[in-house]
């Protein structure tokens, strides 16, 4: 019934991929930590104008300067940059050995390898991963890799160590078409909404920094205009500021707000149809589609954070910091449903079905 | 002041606050134990927390999708939904119907922007860019007609000033109307759904029974029917249904079969049944059927569902008179035994051979365990090891007096009243590990024979009228949302000049182009479209190009 061989290659693949994983963690950071305090780009200047602006009363917003090129850095040191390249190169290779992984156990139990925490878990960090290595070919935002691997490494720990189980069959009642396309369309669109939830932690990071930013340079302009305060030069201590502080080295709040929007936008229509796929197995299952099983409802909290995220970048006063704030809880209500309702609270839903 | 209050609770600031609220007011539903989901759960969380249990009870958390406040919630959200979306459909209708706005006075302050110039006459590079602009809602204003042409293009750098301002013709162009269809769309079925799930909860039902699969001690089926409400264990009814017109069913289950892997995980459920339905109720006419977990029966609105199984241990019991009887009873799975332990009591209220008060003084109870496949634990402790019944036995304890059936109270079909044992009503006799075919003798030389099982089933009706129209607008939800997603509104603008180029005297006039671009949402991907939108006053005119309006 089970292939062990394949069992055991799954099993290999993925330590290999926790391996890569942790090791790609490290040249991340290296990578992160070695840049050099960058000048503000074009994107990040123009933040700062704005967030100026704003704070003299004017009403300018984030969403003006709308034409945003590829953000330019002056590049790290050498070092530096051959371990961002490394780091690169063995996310590729780690995600290989996950998505690897995930096959061989399909493969080995001659089903969708979803049907226990540690597949789950498993596949979770194979898509964030294949989805952030597209973020990465897109955006080339490659210092919120440290921010993404963290999630995922530590995930992929846990599966490794806590929800381990060996490859096996299924309980009938998990076996429903329903129930694969539900599970494995909630897992991709979890995977995404890690990125978003990336994304928008850093900007809530950065932007706290640009906010320190506009203060400095606000104490330098006060200092300059200050009678007998022309021995500080403008922008000196901004720079300072810049380059004392790891968040400079993060992507500008432009990109950052943009990544976690875009992967919302792919991943809250798939997490829609999620539920709605579940709805069905619901239907075939316990005889009626929606139950308010704990599951189920904090399933709906979180598709109801997620609407709320999208509503609020279409609301004034709700843009930029808030919103991100709404995408960070969105992204903890999915972590609390996949790791607290299956291990805390359990109903119908905890993978002991009908037995 | 209403009118006020009204435009407050239809703005998009108070619908995202009471989005949260709602996200918000789910969580007890799912971090709290629930009446509606698990009962027993529910009591034993108010014994454990006397003082604050009862109020979060009062206060409806334990059934919060039924509480007031979690009502008042959804309707305010969806009134303001309502209250939102008339208005906004009124608006795009109007939008259908008027051209796209004029440009603004400077395009070069929008996000996108750029300035060509090109040969040809104002009326040409407009034919051209708007032969471009296929499948954009479009229009062409001759010079003027915005009143501010001159102003602005006198701002933006450079020595070239148009000749006269009244040369200039603008195009305006909006493309992506297809995103307010989707989201007015998605919006309009969140209120479909809402209507749908409702009406489920109105006209709707729900009820579960346990049937024995075979035939029982006589050699007839167990045959349900769904006529009346009483005929199930637990039958929850919409809020408008009374139990007088169900529509009727009846089912049998001939056998039962659960498959396992070697390790006792389960793989496979079957219950063979027939049923009858509609007109056929109480006639000879039965459809034999197979049923499966996850592979519910469906009759017409009725749905039958396989839930759970369990074992029917059987005895035969020779009374002091001689007089032989059969006895079967259904156990209960012991909670989370993987091995279907499972726990009971064969009650028998009307032992034969006594009459009067002595009845009540001989009653009998077995109370018990059966293991499918037995084990003893230490060589006394009942265990099972197995789920499926290989090598079936019993423990029993017989009691045995006043059951304490007849003051009323309801009792729990698979316990005994035990306040009847402590107060020495019903006196516990013999205890006795029983294989099949295996006797035990009590004092009064009644002989207790455990004579084989059957298995049973538990079987959900489900009857839900709209659930069909809960997954169309389900779907069109999912088909509005991505098209509001994937669909940029957006627009462009096109201003142009007539080059006042004193420099050479070509013979082709030549024209400054500004353009402006603005997408509504997002503006991310807009950018490459742009790029291709600014080139466009630059193409070769095609021919047979019109110069539509
Ligand atoms: C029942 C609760 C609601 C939910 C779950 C919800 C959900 C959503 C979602 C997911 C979006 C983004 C997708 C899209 O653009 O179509 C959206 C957009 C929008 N919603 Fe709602 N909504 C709700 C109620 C409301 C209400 C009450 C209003 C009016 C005040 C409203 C006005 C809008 C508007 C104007 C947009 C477009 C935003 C944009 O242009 O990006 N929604 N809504």
């Amino acid at each position: 019934m089970v292939n062990e061989a394949l069992a055991r290659w799954s099993d290999l693949a993925f330590e290999a991929a926790l391996a890569g994983y942790v090791v790609a963690l490290a040249c991340y950071a290296i990578d992160f930590a070695a840049r050099r305090g960058a000048v503000p780009t074009e994107a990040e200047a123009a933040s700062v104008r704005i967030r100026q602006a704003a704070r003299a009363g004017g009403t300018t917003t984030l969403e003006a300067p709308g034409h945003i090129g590829t953000v330019q850095r002056r590049t790290a040191r050498p070092m530096a940059e051959r371990f961002g390249t490394a780091a690169v190169v063995v996310t590729v290779v780690a995600t290989a050995a996950n998505l690897l992984s995930v096959l061989f156990r399909g493969l080995a139990v001659s089903r969708l390898p979803l049907a226990n925490m540690y597949e789950y878990a498993s596949a979770i960090c194979a898509i964030a991963m294949v989805c952030w290595l597209i973020v990465l070919a897109r955006t080339k935002a490659r210092a919120l890799g440290l921010f993404v691997l963290l999630p995922v490494t530590i995930l992929a720990g846990v599966a490794f160590s806590v929800l381990y189980v060996p490859a096996g069959p299924v309980v009938p009642a998990l076996n429903s078409y329903w129930k694969w396309i539900h599970v494995s369309t909630v897992s991709i669109s979890s995977s995404i909404l890690l990125v978003t939830g990336a994304a928008s932690v850093l900007y809530l990071l950065r932007s706290r920094y640009e906010r320190r930013l506009v203060a400095d340079q606000r104490a330098v302009t006060d200092a300059a205009a200050a009678p007998g305060g022309g021995d500080v030069f403008p922008g000196s201590v901004t720079s300072v500021a810049a380059d004392r502080s790891l968040l400079s080295r993060l992507p500008s709040l432009a990109s950052l707000d943009r990544i976690a929007y875009r992967t919302a936008i792919v991943a809250f229509p798939i997490y829609t149809f999620a539920l709605i796929a579940g709805a069905l197995w619901a239907e075939v299952a316990w005889g009626r589609y929606w139950g308010w099983d704990p599951k189920e409802t904090c399933a709906f909290v979180s598709w109801v954070l997620y609407a709320g995220y999208l509503h609020a970048r279409a609301t004034a006063g709700w843009r930029g910091r808030p919103a991100a704030w709404i995408a960070v809880v969105g992204f903890a209500s999915i972590i609390f449903n996949l790791f607290f309702i299956n291990m805390v609270v359990s109903g119908l839903h905890s993978y002991a079905g009908l037995n | 002041m209403l009118r006020n209050l009204w435009r407050q609770l239809t703005s998009m600031r108070v619908a995202l606050v009471l989005l949260f609220l709602l996200a918000l007011a789910s969580l007890p539903g799912a971090l709290l134990p629930q009446w509606s989901l698990n009962q027993s759960k529910t009591a034993q969380y108010l014994l454990d927390h006397p003082t604050l249990g009862p109020w979060l009870d009062r206060l409806g958390f334990f059934d919060v999708f039924a509480s007031p406040w979690y009502s008042a919630i959804y309707l305010l959200l969806f009134t303001s939904l309502v209250g939102c979306l008339l208005p906004r459909c009124w608006e795009f209708a109007q939008q259908l119907r008027t051209p796209p706005v004029a440009a603004p006075r400077n395009l070069a302050r929008l996000p996108h922007h750029a300035r060509v110039e090109v040969t040809g006459t104002p009326d040409e590079v407009a034919a051209r860019i708007d032969a471009g602009l296929r499948g954009w809602r479009r229009t062409v204003r001759a010079g003027g007609a915005t009143g501010a042409g001159a102003a602005s293009d006198g701002r933006s750098p450079g020595s070239l000033v148009p000749r006269s301002p009244d040369s200039s013709v603008t195009v305006s162009a909006e493309k992506g109307y297809l995103r307010e269809v989707g989201n007015l769309v998605f919006h309009l079925s969140l209120l479909g759904l809402l209507l749908a799930i409702a009406a489920g909860r109105l006209f709707g039902y729900e009820g579960s029974v346990i049937l024995n699969a075979g035939q029982d001690l006589d050699g007839n089926p167990s045959v349900f029917c769904s006529s009346s409400p009483a005929n199930y264990d637990n039958f929850r009814p919409g809020l408008t249904i009374d139990g007088t017109d169900l529509s009727p069913f009846c089912v049998q289950v001939d056998s039962f079969h659960a498959g396992y892997t070697d390790l006792g995980q389960a793989v496979e459920f079957d219950a063979r049944v027939q049923y009858q339905a509609g007109d056929e109720v109480f006639s000879d006419v039965w459809h034999p059927a197979n049923l499966q977990v996850n592979d519910p029966l469906r009759m017409g609105g009725e749905r039958l569902y396989l839930l759970g199984h369990g074992f029917t241990p059987q005895f035969q019991v020779t009374w002091p008179d001689g007089t032989q009887r059969e006895y079967e009873q259904t156990f209960q799975p012991e909670n989370g035994d993987p091995n279907f332990l499972s726990s009971g009591a064969v009650k028998i209220s009307d032992p034969p051979g006594y009459v009067g008060d002595e009845v009540r003084e001989h009653q009998l109870a077995l109370v018990g365990l059966f293991a499918p496949t037995a084990w003893l634990q230490d060589g006394n402790f009942l265990v099972s090891v197995f789920p499926e019944p290989t090598d079936p036995a019993v423990a029993i304890q017989a009691y045995r007096g006043d059951l304490g059936t007849e003051d009323g109270t309801a009792q729990s079909v698979f316990t005994i009243d035990t306040d009847q044992v402590d107060n020495g009503e019903l006196v516990e006799l013999d205890r006795a590990n029983l294989a099949i075919g295996e006797s035990m003798t009590l004092d009064d030389g009644t002989v207790i024979t455990f004579t084989g099982f059957r298995e049973w089933v538990s079987l959900q009706t489900s009857y839900d009228p709209a659930q069909t129209w809960a997954l169309v607008f389900a779907v069109l939800l999912l088909i509005g949302l991505m098209i509001s997603l994937v669909i940029k509104r957006r627009r462009v603008w096109y201003r142009i000049a007539v080059l006042d180029d004193a420099g050479s005297e070509s013979a082709r006039p030549r024209c400054v182009v500004h353009v402006g671009g603005l997408a509504r949402t997002d503006q991310a991907g807009y950018g490459e479209e742009f790029d291709r939108l600014a080139a466009l006053p630059d193409r070769p005119v095609e021919p047979g190009a019109r110069s539509g309006r």
